[in-house]
């Protein structure tokens, strides 16, 4: 196997080998193996629940592992707290770093281990002027006394970055560090990351971004479904190759949706626009159409469905379901206008996850379930067990918490409440995150099916097969605006991908001028493909 | 693809402004160290406080001249609030943990009376030694407190409302409705109630020192930091390896500790102890950490503005009647002081945040 | 293909006995028990009475303490409320104001007192203990700020009576009906209703709630205002009863009312909790209070009962979520999954 053949080249800094980790009933990693070289970034790639962050927690110390090896600089490592990674020399940067935010960026950077003067007592003075020669060293402007409060995202990753090389890092684990960032943001970061590549750590790169992958990176590791699948240099290998090993499938069989009569519109979102997050967001979702919304981690996708849904705040802009206007910031109002939302975050906005089954199914409809406002444990587990049934939900009663429930599970119970409502509309955030391939193929049955029978379907999703296979029109975000909108015979990886890096301008697909477009338009498309 | 929404009509977002917008947000301050440090002072909760307690005394003052300017007035300004001075840099400690303590009424009352029974029992026995065992119980009641929150993981909410009535029922149960009073205590230790030093009353002194000691661990000291960042973040705080329980302890034991203080020099002050001492006093102290600028969900604020806003609640009280109010409307100001203080944290803290998203926003 | 589901996964005894609700429940027939065998006079029917009476403040600012605690939220203005209603029942009656009619402005300040927190918290989303921490001092304020030191005694002793009178031979008093009534009604809302399945939601996962269209600020709102309208109505037979309208009436209530509320199984999380347990957590302080005051007895060691007993059933949920954990560990390494047969791990 490749990966052996590098592993034994020198003394590695780290080397995991066919480390497993299970929560409970789901498996998290079946077998994992990574091994990095110091003065090498190398990269770590797979779809969303492929493992890779439990991966990243084990070396982080957030997690023990149940089984295989792991070496750090050649000895054995096992790691009970993050505590002991960070002696040990390991420094995690996340996609959303943890700093604390009433402290002063200098402090985040020294907590625990301050620079101590006469008497022990901290030194702020040596601690600032360190703070700035680190931010010097690594090419950035960041006040040392400013609050962390409000820094970006960027800013707080340079400083977690900042505090990893005052620790001396030796391994240094990026987890999709460039998912919020912008171009520039991005440069700095890379800039930063092969200084510290020179110095001779070793640093892991998580992204979902195959230009920076192959731009920043000398070897790759892939891995699928919580294994690991190969170990490449960059230089011998493709993106073709690299998303066949992630993938591992042809495309189509996965993802059936078949063709269904476009109807009218149902929904229509014009001049949508939430300052600082998504600006001017125009288009429309027809009865039996499932429109894509693809983009980058970070882009504005979620953040434009939960506005229309109208759990967040837009500034100005307006959102009708079949042609009634529908309130903002009123979730109740949405779902009356026949919206139906299965968010992003299945654990903390989906389900409430210390509830029933029942509960969680006759979330949204109780309210039509109550007789003279009187509401009964029996009269919700009727409601509930045709839909959990429909769902084929497994679960040993209907009374049992959704906690213990895997991904997938938990999934159907989302799909079961929302179904419950008879929607007219269905937004659907990452619809099969976290979820294993054979209940992925179920929710896109399900999908395709609902969109069948006259659904009117919007469908946010990372992983770009299966947007190409299940949106007969994809739309691309980026950063917070609509830059491609792609019937399905035109949509091909590198067309998205290309929009969502915004080198499209509209060039070729959106009419800059016509705004609203006619109504008769979508359906010709729409019929094309 | 006419109902493609159009990309406006400026497509993709010029990258250069991003870059530029973001590192002006963040450039270093330009300004000169000695400004820098005038604007952060005279932004500072504990000044904005210190203006209104300067202002209450000055009106005070104006209707009324001996309430500062007469020997008993001054002596009475800086001794009333001692006590409180006291309580509050323990709450202040504890509160900036991302905690609470209810129970310093209740130890309070239980020190006051230990300090009595001390002298009626002990005869002759040494002042320091009555104040080390007043410390001693208090921190031992502290680190119950400490304990049960830590290691139950427990609001300390709860916990410290379950101790309050436990240790208030301790003093009930040991004093029954017996009182001490102030023959029952040495003329020399009912002096430190008036003693002055250079016009500055002993018992002041000691909430002064007590919170200069406070004040400068929390500020140079490693683990004083990390009080305020286990208050500002306790995930993060475990992710950063730091110790949250044994801080978490230590702010009860201190709590703990200064209300067992507290209770001595309550006893001084007043000469006489009943098995209700310190009754309903937690919340006043809570009440002065708010009112002084640390947030209630911990991370920020200091024990100097705590002790200030323990002064501004005791002078508010004392300067009422001058005012021409009557004194029964002091607790109502309290009331809205509290209020206010929370309400004006979050109209600042709104302020800032959006003004942050406007300046991202405008790349 | 669609299956069908058990509706519960236990059967029926199980549901009911073994719950933090039924040990509650237990405790106090035991102390009961225990009382009326040992303690001289427990079982008269005026130990009864006073028992009751004596309860009656806090059973009902229970009520709506319950669902405000489940949603997360927790209320300390509560016994300033009664105070300030107390007061106001004592200056308008001396206005000349008839008893109804100064009960009801006393209920609507109430009201009013409650929707101040209410929009400070569910509005504008501060924290309810900051909040109600200051306006505990506000209406205490208030209170006391109206009447002084003074207190008003003169009330119509017909009003004083109906206060205390008890039901026929019963010794129960006839205030309990009001009690009963509130509470009919607070269980339906709580435990039969969409609203109750609303206030769990957002106790358990107040993102999800939102997500699922509960009216989280709007509940919370409710809420509070409910909260501030039943202390008033217990300031109002607190002021009867004893015949005496002043500022400092019923202070230190609210821990008293809180203790009996977290007593009867209600999470200080939020989310968990039955109006049932809250009851009988209530009636279990009022019977060790008076079976213990009987036996002479003094309030401290009330104090201390009732606090070891609010600790302990705080940490022994920690101590046994902690148990379960360490054997659910255990039983992970020697069989595949803990789940029930018919969970799959799909």
């Amino acid at each position: 196997m490749r990966h052996d053949s590098i592993g034994a080249a020198s003394h590695p800094t780290l080397t995991l080998r066919d480390v497993a980790k299970s929560f409970g009933p789901v498996v998290a990693l079946r077998s994992g193996t990574l091994v990095a070289q110091p003065g090498s970034i190398h990269a770590l790639v797979g779809e969303n629940g492929a493992g890779k962050s439990t991966l990243v927690k084990i070396v982080a110390g957030v997690h023990r592992r149940d089984a295989g090896e792991f070496l750090l600089g050649g000895e054995p490592a096992d790691f009970g707290s993050t505590a002991e990674s960070k002696a040990a020399g390991v420094a995690v940067i996340y996609q959303e770093p943890t700093l604390f935010p009433d402290l002063s960026v200098t402090e985040n950077i020294f907590m625990g281990r301050q620079l101590l003067g006469r008497g022990r007592r901290i030194d702020r003075a040596a601690m600032y002027a360190e703070a700035a020669r680190l931010f010097a060293g690594l090419g950035v402007h960041i006040d040392p006394r400013r609050q962390a409060l409000g820094l970006s995202i960027a800013d707080q990753q340079i400083i977690e970055i900042a505090k990893a090389i005052s620790l001396d890092a030796r391994l240094l684990i990026m987890d999709e560090p460039t998912a919020a960032l912008s171009g520039v943001e991005v440069e700095r970061l890379f800039a930063v990351a092969r200084r510290l590549r020179d110095e001779g750590r070793a640093i892991v790169f998580i992204s979902h971004r195959f230009d920076e992958v192959f731009d920043l990176c000398d070897t790759v590791t892939v891995m699928r479904d919580g294994q690991y699948i190969a170990t490449k240099p960059i230089a011998d290998t493709s993106v073709e190759e690299i998303v066949g090993l992630m993938v591992g499938r042809e495309v189509a069989e996965l993802f059936p949706k078949t063709p269904a009569p476009i109807g009218d519109p149902v929904l229509q979102v014009s001049g949508l626009t939430a300052s600082g997050v998504f600006h001017d967001v125009t288009f429309e979702v027809r009865a039996g159409e499932i429109v894509g919304l693809a983009g980058l981690v970070g882009a504005g996708r979620s953040e434009i469905a939960r506005a229309i849904f109208g759990v967040d705040r837009y500034d100005s802009g307006s959102v009708r379901v079949k042609g009634c206007e529908v309130p903002p910031r009123d979730p109740a109002a949405a779902i009356r206008a026949g919206m139906a939302f299965v968010p992003e975050d299945r654990r903390r906005q989906g389900l409430v996850t210390e509830a029933s089954v029942t509960d969680n199914i006759t979330g949204v409809i109780r309210g039509s379930l109550a007789r003279f406002g009187l509401l009964t444990k029996r009269m919700e587990n009727a409601a509930a067990g045709p839909w959990a049934g429909r769902l084929e939900v497994k679960t040993g009663a209907l009374d049992m918490n959704a906690k213990t429930m895997s991904g997938g599970n938990q999934q159907k119970v989302v799909i079961a409440k929302w179904l419950a409502t008879k929607p007219t509309l269905l937004i659907i955030d990452e619809p099969t995150r976290g979820i294993d391939v054979g209940t992925k193929a179920e929710v896109h049955r399900l999908l395709s099916e609902l969109a069948g029978q006259g659904m009117a379907i919007l469908m946010i999703s990372s992983e770009l097969p299966e947007v190409l296979g299940m949106a007969d029109r994809v739309l691309v975000v980026c950063e917070g605006r609509i830059t491609a909108d792609l019937p399905r015979d035109r949509a091909t990886p590198e067309a998205v991908m290309h929009a969502a890096t915004h080198a499209l301008t509209g060039g070729h697909h959106g009419h800059p001028g016509g705004h609203h477009g006619h109504p008769g338009g979508a359906q010709d498309q729409q019929a094309a493909s | 693809m006419t109902t493609a929404p159009a990309p406006s009509k400026e497509p993709t977002v010029t990258v250069p402004d991003t870059s530029t917008e973001v590192q002006l947000l963040v450039e270093p301050s330009s300004l000169a160290p000695r400004r820098r440090m005038a604007q952060s002072l005279l932004r500072s909760r504990e000044l904005s406080i210190l203006a209104v307690l300067l202002l209450v005394i000055a009106a005070a003052t104006i209707k009324n001249p001996s309430f500062l300017l007469s020997s008993s007035g001054w002596r009475d300004l800086l001794l009333t609030p001692s006590m409180l001075i006291l309580l509050a840099v323990g709450q202040a400690a504890v509160i900036i943990t991302r905690n609470v303590d209810l129970s310093v009424g209740s130890v309070l009352g239980l020190t006051a009376y230990l300090t009595g029974r001390l002298f009626i029992d002990h005869p002759g026995i040494p002042v320091v030694v009555v104040f080390a065992a007043g410390l001693l119980v208090g921190a031992v009641l502290g680190l119950v407190n400490g304990l049960l929150v830590a290691l139950g993981r427990v609001p300390a909410l709860v916990i410290t409302l379950g101790t309050l009535y436990i240790y208030r029922g301790l003093v009930l149960s040991w004093a029954g409705s017996s009182r001490i009073n102030a023959s029952d205590l040495p003329a020399g230790f009912l002096a430190l109630g008036t003693q002055q030093i250079l016009t500055i009353p002993v018992l002041f002194l000691i909430a002064v020192v007590v919170l200069s000691a406070v004040g400068y661990y929390l500020y140079t000291a490693r683990s004083g930091r990390e009080f305020y960042a286990i208050g500002s973040d306790p995930d993060a705080a475990v992710l950063y390896g730091l110790n949250v329980r044994r801080r978490v302890i230590g702010a009860f034991l201190l709590s703990g500790a200064l209300a067992g203080l507290a209770g001595v020099v309550f006893a001084a002050r007043y000469g006489s102890v009943s098995s209700d001492a310190g009754t309903g006093i937690e919340l006043q102290a809570v009440a002065a950490a708010v009112i002084g600028g640390v947030a209630i969900f911990g991370g920020s604020g200091t024990v100097w503005g705590a002790a200030i806003g323990a002064v501004l609640l005791v002078t508010i009280n004392r300067a009422l009647p001058m005012l021409g109010i009557p004194d029964f409307w002091q607790q109502a100001l309290v009331g809205a002081l509290i209020l206010s203080a929370i309400v004006l944290d979050r109209v600042l803290s709104a302020r800032q945040s959006r003004r942050l998203v406007e300046a991202r926003d405008q790349s | 293909m669609t299956r069908t589901y058990a509706a519960y996964a236990h059967p029926l005894w199980r549901r009911l006995l073994l719950t933090r609700e039924a040990a509650v429940v237990a405790l106090v027939i035991a102390v009961s028990l225990w009382a009326y065998s040992n303690v001289p006079y427990f079982g008269d029917q005026l130990t009864l009475t006073y028992l009751l009476l004596d309860v009656t403040p806090i059973l009902l600012i229970a009520l709506p303490m319950t669902l405000v605690i489940i949603t997360g939220e927790i209320d300390l203005s509560v016994a300033s409320v009664v105070g300030l209603s107390s007061v106001l029942l004592g200056v308008l009656h001396e206005r000349g104001f008839s008893i109804p009619v100064a009960a009801l402005i006393a209920l609507v300040v109430g009201a009013l007192c409650g929707a101040l927190n209410g929009y400070l918290v569910a509005r504008v989303g501060l924290p309810s203990l900051a909040v109600t921490i200051g306006t505990l001092a506000l209406y205490r304020g208030l209170a006391i700020g109206i009447l002084g030191t003074k207190a008003v005694t003169d009330f119509p002793s017909d009003w004083t009576q109906r206060a205390s009178e008890t039901i026929g031979g019963t010794g129960i008093p006839a205030f309990m009906w009001v009690f009963l009534l509130l509470a009919v009604v607070f269980t339906l809302a709580l435990h039969f209703s969409p609203f109750g399945r609303g206030v769990y939601d957002i106790g358990l996962g107040s993102e999800a709630a939102h997500f699922s269209g509960v009216k989280v600020e709007r509940t919370k709102f409710v809420l509070f205002v409910l909260s501030g309208a039943v202390s008033a109505l217990a300031g109002v037979f607190y002021t009867l009863r004893f015949g005496s309208a002043r500022g400092d009436n019923a202070a230190g209530l609210e821990l008293q009312v809180i203790a009996a509320v977290l007593l009867g199984g209600v999470s200080i999380f939020g989310g968990r909790g039955k109006l049932a347990g809250v009851v009988a957590g209530v009636l279990l302080i009022g019977i060790i209070s008076s079976a213990l005051r009987l036996q002479g007895i003094t309030v401290n060691v009330i104090n201390i009962i009732i606090g070891l007993l609010l600790v302990l059933s705080v940490i022994s949920t920690t101590v046994l979520a902690w148990v379960s954990d360490v054997a659910a560990r255990r039983n992970r390494g020697a069989r595949p999954t803990k789940t029930p047969a018919g969970v799959g791990t799909l």
